[in-house]
C-alpha cells in the first residue's frame, strides 16, 4: 500500500500557510490604515483625545477654502512635474554616456549612484548648507564666475525656493532613473541595433526611431517611481524650508503633517494627504497596463 | 589628422565632458560634506560675498575638531546604536516574513501566484505620508509612541511588500526541477522548503537583508511622526532635526554625520543595485 | 517492478488541453519512448506519471495502484532524471547520490555501500567527492542516472536525458542507456523529441501530437505502417513522400506514400520485380557522403510541383544529372495508402 498524502505534501495548505503573515501584515498594516486614513478625512478627530465623530465634507471644504493648502496642491504639482521632467532628459542622457565604454567608468558610476544611497533627509541637510543664505557656495562661485550681480536668498523666496527644491528632488532621483532606462537599453537586443545601423540609420535617427521607442516601458517605469517617490516626499521641503517662508512653499505631506501631527487635527492632517491619491492612482493603473502588456508581449 | 580622426577626438571629449559633468551634479554634495566636515570653523564661516576667499579648498590645514564634537558631545553614536537595533529587528521580521511569502507566490500558488504578488507589490507605492496620520493614532493606541518599538513595527510595512516581490521574481529564475527532484526522490513539499529550498534562496534572501537594511537607513517620515524624545532618535532623523542646537547648526558635525552615514550605504548600493533594479523592473524589461 | 495504466488522462491548462484523453498501458520491463515536437504533451503526460501534475481527469495505476489523486510524487516508487539533470549544486557527487537514501532513511553504513556499488556501474566513482559544477555534461547525466537508480525504483521517468549533450556523447551515453535497462529490467518511460533516439531506445514508441496519442507501436511498426500521414511525416528523415495520384485505378482522394529509400533508379530493379514506375525530374542532388538525397517532382503528380525526395545510398554510383528527367520506381510492397481528407491509412 503506497502512502497517501499528508499535510506536508498539501500544496494548497503549505501555499496558503506561508503566504499568511505577510498577507495579514499587509491587510492589517496597510490595508486598514489606508482606509482609516480616508475615514479619518471625514472625521473631525484630534490626536489629543479618542472620540470619533463624523465631520462629514467639512475638513474638505475647510482645506478648499485655505489658500496656504491651495498653494501647498499647486506646489505638489509643479515640484513633482518639474523635477520628473528635468530626470526624464537627464536620465536618457546619462543612459547613452554611461553606456559606452570609457576610463574611469566604474568610479563615475559609483559617483552617479551616491545621491540614491544617502538618506533623503541627510541629503536635504547637506543642501540646506549648500543653499545657505550666508554662505552659499553656489552664490560664491556665480559671483566669482562674474554671472551674478546681486545676491540670491535661495530658501528665502517663494520661487527661488521652490526651484531649489526641484533641483534635489532631481538630483535625488536621477542615479535611479538612469540606471532604470540603462537596464532598459541593455534588454533592447543588440541584433536590432546593429540592423539599424546596417540599414544606415544614423546615431539621431537610431536614438529618435528604434531606441526610445522601445525604452519606453521602461522610460515610464522609471517616472512613475519617480512621481511617486516625488509627490509623496516630506523630508526634502520639511528639512530644507520647512514649508516656509511664511507657508508658501509647502507641498501636501509637509502640510498634511503640520496640520495633522503638529497641529493635533488629525481629519485635516488626513484630509489634505487624500489629495496624494490621484497621483498613485495615476500611477498604479499605468503600471497595471504595463504589466498587462508585457504578459500579452511574452507569449 | 583626418576629418574622420577629428570626429571621433570630440566625440570622445564630448563624452568624458558629459560624464564629468553629471559626476559633478551627483556628487557635489559629497564633496561638500567632506570639505565641509573637515575644515576649521574660521575657513569655514566665511560669507560667500568674500571673494578672496576661496570656500572650494581647505585654505587652512583640515582638523578633526568637528569628527571629535560629533562623537564625543552628540548623541550620534546612540543613534548609531537606535538604528542598528531597529535595522536587525526589521530585518528579522522581513525575512521571516518576506520569503516564505516569496516562495509561496513562486512555487505553490499557482496560476493566481503573479496577480497575487502584483497585488502586494502596490501596497509598497502607498506612501508613509498617506498613512502617518493613521498610524500616529494607532501608535498611540497601542502605547508605543516614542518607543523604538513603533518603528519596528511599522517599518516591514514597508519592506515585506518589495521584499515579497523580489524573492518571488527571484525564484522564477532558479529552476524547478530541483525542487521537484527532491519531492520524486522522497521527500514531501515541506521537506523540500525546509531542507532543499533555503540554500536555492540564499542569494534572494541576501538582497532582501540589503533591501531591508538599506531603506531603515533612509527611513525619516515615521521616525519624525513617532519618536519625540533625542536619546530615542535614529540616525536619519537625529542628524537633520537633533544636532541643531537652538538656532546654531554645527555644520561641520552635521556634515561629518551625513558622510559617515553615506559611506557604507554607498558601497553595499553599488554591490547590489542590479538586484534592486530587477524588482523595479520586472514586467517592463524582459529577460 | 511494475507495469503503468493510464485510462482516459487528461490535463487542461485554462483552454489549453495539455494531454487530451491518453490511454496507455505500458508493460512490467518494457522501455517505453514518448515520441513527439514541442506541445504535443508528452512531458505532461510524463509528469502526472510522477506525480508533479495533477491530472484534470482520468486515472493512472503504477503496479495495479490507483496513484493519480492522492499520492505524492515520493510515495510512487519511482525515480526521474529531468533534461537539466537538477543536480543539488551545493551537494558533492557523493551527497546527491544518497539524497534520496537520506529521505527514507536508510542506514549510513547500507548508504556508503549502494553509493559506491552504484557509482560503480555508471564509472564515476573517481568524481564522488567533486561538486556538479566541476563536472563535465556527461559526467553530469550520469550521476542523474546513478541517483535515479540507487532508489531501486519500480519506474524510471526519463525527460530527454540526453538532450544536452553534443551529439558524439549522445550515440554512447543512448548505449549505455540501453544496455542499462536490459540488465536493470526496470520499466521505463523515456521522452523525447528525437526519432533517432525513440528508435534506437524504444521497445515501443508512443508518437504524440497535440495531447493525443496518434499511434503506439514498435519501432518496425511505426517506421513501416504508420496509421495516419502524420506519424508517416513526423518519424522518419527525409519524411515518407506523400503524392496525390491521378489514377484510376486507385479509389478517388487516396494518398500514395513511399519512403524515400525506396525511391529508386528503374534500373536498379530485377525485370521480375513488382514495382510502380515514375518519371522523376531531377531539380537538385545533395550529396551527403553515405547517401544522396535527389530532389524534384514526378509529372505523374496531381500537384506537379510537390517536392518528392529520393535517398539514394552510396552503393550506386549511377550519375543523376541535375535538371534531367530519370526512370524511377518503387516496390509495390513499400507502397502506403492515406485518406486524403482524414489522413488515416488505407489498406487497399
Amino acid at each position: 500500500m503506497m502512502r497517501r498524502r499528508t499535510l506536508a505534501d498539501r500544496e494548497d495548505v503549505l501555499g496558503v500557510a506561508l503566504l499568511a503573515p505577510a498577507l495579514g501584515y499587509v491587510i492589517l498594516l496597510v490595508g486598514v490604515p489606508f482606509v482609516l486614513a480616508i475615514a479619518l478625512s471625514f472625521s473631525n478627530a484630534t490626536a489629543g483625545s479618542l472620540r470619533f465623530g463624523w465631520a462629514g465634507l467639512r475638513n474638505y471644504a475647510a482645506i478648499l477654502a485655505d489658500p496656504v493648502f491651495l498653494r501647498a496642491l499647486r506646489n505638489s504639482a509643479v515640484v513633482t512635474v518639474g523635477s520628473q521632467v528635468l530626470v526624464v532628459v537627464l536620465a536618457t542622457a546619462a543612459a547613452q554616456v554611461f553606456r559606452a565604454t570609457f576610463r574611469g567608468k566604474r568610479l563615475a558610476r559609483l559617483v552617479l549612484l551616491l545621491p540614491w544611497a544617502v538618506p533623503v533627509s541627510l541629503a536635504a541637510i547637506a543642501w540646506t548648507w549648500i543653499f545657505d543664505s550666508t554662505f552659499s557656495v553656489i552664490n560664491w562661485t556665480l559671483k566669482a564666475a562674474g554671472l551674478l550681480h546681486g545676491w540670491l536668498y535661495w530658501l528665502g523666496e517663494p520661487a527661488l525656493a521652490l526651484v531649489a527644491i526641484i533641483i534635489v528632488q532631481a538630483w535625488r532621483i536621477l542615479p535611479f532613473a538612469t540606471v532604470i532606462v540603462l537596464a532598459g537599453l541593455s534588454s533592447i537586443p543588440q541584433e536590432i541595433v546593429e540592423a539599424a545601423i546596417v540599414d544606415g540609420a544614423g546615431f539621431w535617427r537610431r536614438l529618435f526611431q528604434i531606441e526610445l521607442p522601445l525604452l519606453l516601458p521602461v522610460v515610464t517605469v522609471a517616472v512613475l517611481f519617480g512621481v511617486v517617490y516625488t509627490a509623496t516626499d516630506l523630508g526634502v521641503v520639511y528639512i530644507l524650508t520647512g514649508g516656509g517662508p511664511a507657508n508658501t512653499t509647502h507641498v501636501l505631506p509637509t502640510l498634511a503633517f503640520q496640520r495633522g501631527i503638529l497641529g493635533a487635527d488629525l481629519g485635516q492632517g488626513a484630509a489634505i494627504a487624500v489629495f496624494l491619491l490621484p497621483f498613485l492612482v495615476v500611477v498604479a493603473v499605468t503600471m497595471l497596463r504595463l504589466a498587462r502588456r508585457a504578459e500579452v508581449g511574452a507569449r | 589628422m583626418t576629418r574622420r580622426d577629428l570626429r571621433r577626438a570630440l566625440k570622445r571629449t564630448g563624452l568624458y565632458a558629459a560624464a564629468l559633468g553629471f559626476m559633478l551634479f551627483a556628487g557635489f554634495p559629497f564633496y561638500w560634506m567632506l570639505i565641509t566636515a573637515f575644515k576649521q570653523n574660521r575657513d569655514l564661516y566665511v560669507g560667500a560675498s568674500d571673494l578672496s576667499h576661496v570656500p572650494w579648498i581647505f585654505n587652512d590645514p583640515p582638523t578633526l575638531e568637528h569628527v571629535r564634537l560629533l562623537f564625543g558631545q552628540t548623541d550620534f553614536p546612540r543613534w548609531v546604536l537606535n538604528t542598528l537595533v531597529v535595522v536587525v529587528a526589521v530585518v528579522a521580521i522581513t525575512v521571516a516574513v518576506a520569503v516564505p511569502a516569496g516562495y509561496s507566490l513562486a512555487r505553490l500558488a499557482g496560476r493566481w501566484g503573479e496577480r497575487m504578488g502584483m497585488g502586494i507589490f502596490f501596497t509598497y507605492l502607498i506612501p508613509p505620508t498617506l498613512l502617518f496620520v493613521p498610524f500616529s493614532r494607532l501608535i498611540s493606541l497601542l502605547g508605543l509612541q516614542n518607543s523604538l518599538g513603533s518603528l519596528i513595527l511599522i517599518y516591514p510595512t514597508m519592506t515585506i511588500p518589495f521584499c515579497t516581490w523580489l524573492v518571488m521574481g527571484f525564484l522564477r529564475s532558479v529552476p524547478w526541477e530541483i525542487e521537484e527532484q527532491a519531492m520524486i526522490d522522497g521527500y514531501s513539499r515541506l521537506a523540500v522548503i525546509l531542507r532543499v529550498a533555503p540554500r536555492l534562496i540564499v542569494p534572494g534572501i541576501l538582497t532582501v537583508i540589503v533591501f531591508t537594511f538599506t531603506l531603515v537607513m533612509q527611513e525619516f517620515v515615521y521616525a519624525l511622526t513617532f519618536i519625540s524624545s533625542v536619546e530615542k532618535m535614529t540616525v536619519s532623523l537625529g542628524v537633520p532635526i537633533a544636532l541643531v542646537r537652538g538656532d546654531v547648526y554645527h555644520w561641520g558635525a552635521l556634515m561629518a554625520a551625513a558622510l559617515f552615514t553615506s559611506i557604507p550605504l554607498a558601497v553595499v548600493y553599488n554591490l547590489f543595485i542590479d538586484r534592486f533594479i530587477q524588482g523595479f523592473t520586472m514586467g517592463a524589461v524582459k529577460g | 517492478m511494475a507495469g503503468v495504466e493510464i485510462r482516459n488522462l487528461r490535463k487542461h491548462f485554462a483552454e489549453l488541453h495539455a494531454v487530451d484523453g491518453v490511454d496507455l498501458s505500458i508493460r512490467d520491463g518494457e522501455f517505453l519512448v514518448l515520441l513527439g515536437s514541442s506541445g504535443s504533451g508528452k512531458t505532461t503526460l510524463l509528469r502526472m506519471i510522477a506525480g508533479l501534475e495533477r491530472p484534470t481527469s482520468g486515472e493512472i495505476h503504477i503496479g495495479g495502484e490507483r496513484v493519480d489523486g492522492d499520492v505524492p510524487p515520493r510515495a510512487r516508487g519511482i525515480a526521474m532524471v529531468f533534461q537539466s539533470y537538477a543536480l543539488y549544486p551545493h551537494r558533492t557527487v557523493f551527497q546527491n547520490i544518497a539524497f534520496p537514501l537520506e529521505a527514507v532513511r536508510t542506514p549510513r553504513q547500507q548508504i556508503e555501500e549502494k553509493v559506491r556499488w552504484a557509482a560503480e556501474m555508471f564509472s564515476i566513482s573517481r568524481y564522488l567527492d567533486r561538486y556538479p559544477r566541476q563536472l563535465s555534461g556527461g559526467e553530469r547525466q550520469r550521476v542523474a542516472l546513478c541517483r535515479a537508480l540507487v532508489r531501486d525504483p519500480k519506474v524510471f521517468l526519463l525527460d530527454e536525458p540526453l538532450a544536452n549533450l553534443d551529439a558524439k556523447l549522445r550515440n554512447t551515453a543512448r548505449d549505455d542507456l540501453k544496455r542499462l535497462q536490459r540488465r536493470i529490467q526496470t520499466t521505463t518511460v523515456y521522452v523525447t523529441h528525437d526519432q533517432v533516439e525513440a528508435m534506437g531506445l524504444g521497445d515501443r514508441i508512443v508518437v504524440m501530437e497535440r495531447g493525443k496519442v496518434r499511434q503506439v507501436g514498435t519501432p518496425q511498426d511505426v517506421y513501416e505502417d504508420p496509421v495516419d500521414t502524420f506519424v508517416a511525416t513526423f518519424v522518419g528523415q527525409p519524411p515518407m513522400n506523400l503524392l496525390d495520384l491521378r489514377d484510376p485505378s486507385l479509389p478517388p482522394g487516396t494518398l500514395l506514400g513511399f519512403r524515400p529509400e525506396h525511391f529508386l533508379p528503374r534500373s536498379g530493379f530485377g525485370p521480375g520485380e513488382d514495382v510502380r514506375g515514375f518519371r522523376f525530374s531531377v531539380r537538385r542532388v545533395e550529396y551527403l557522403g553515405s547517401d544522396r538525397y535527389v530532389y524534384g517532382s514526378v509529372s505523374e503528380s496531381d500537384t506537379p510541383d510537390a517536392t518528392v525526395i529520393a535517398k539514394l545510398p552510396g552503393t550506386i554510383a549511377l550519375a543523376i544529372p541535375e535538371g534531367e528527367t530519370h526512370e524511377f520506381a518503387v516496390p509495390r510492397r513499400a507502397l502506403r495508402y492515406f485518406d486524403a481528407a482524414t489522413g488515416l491509412r488505407r489498406r487497399l
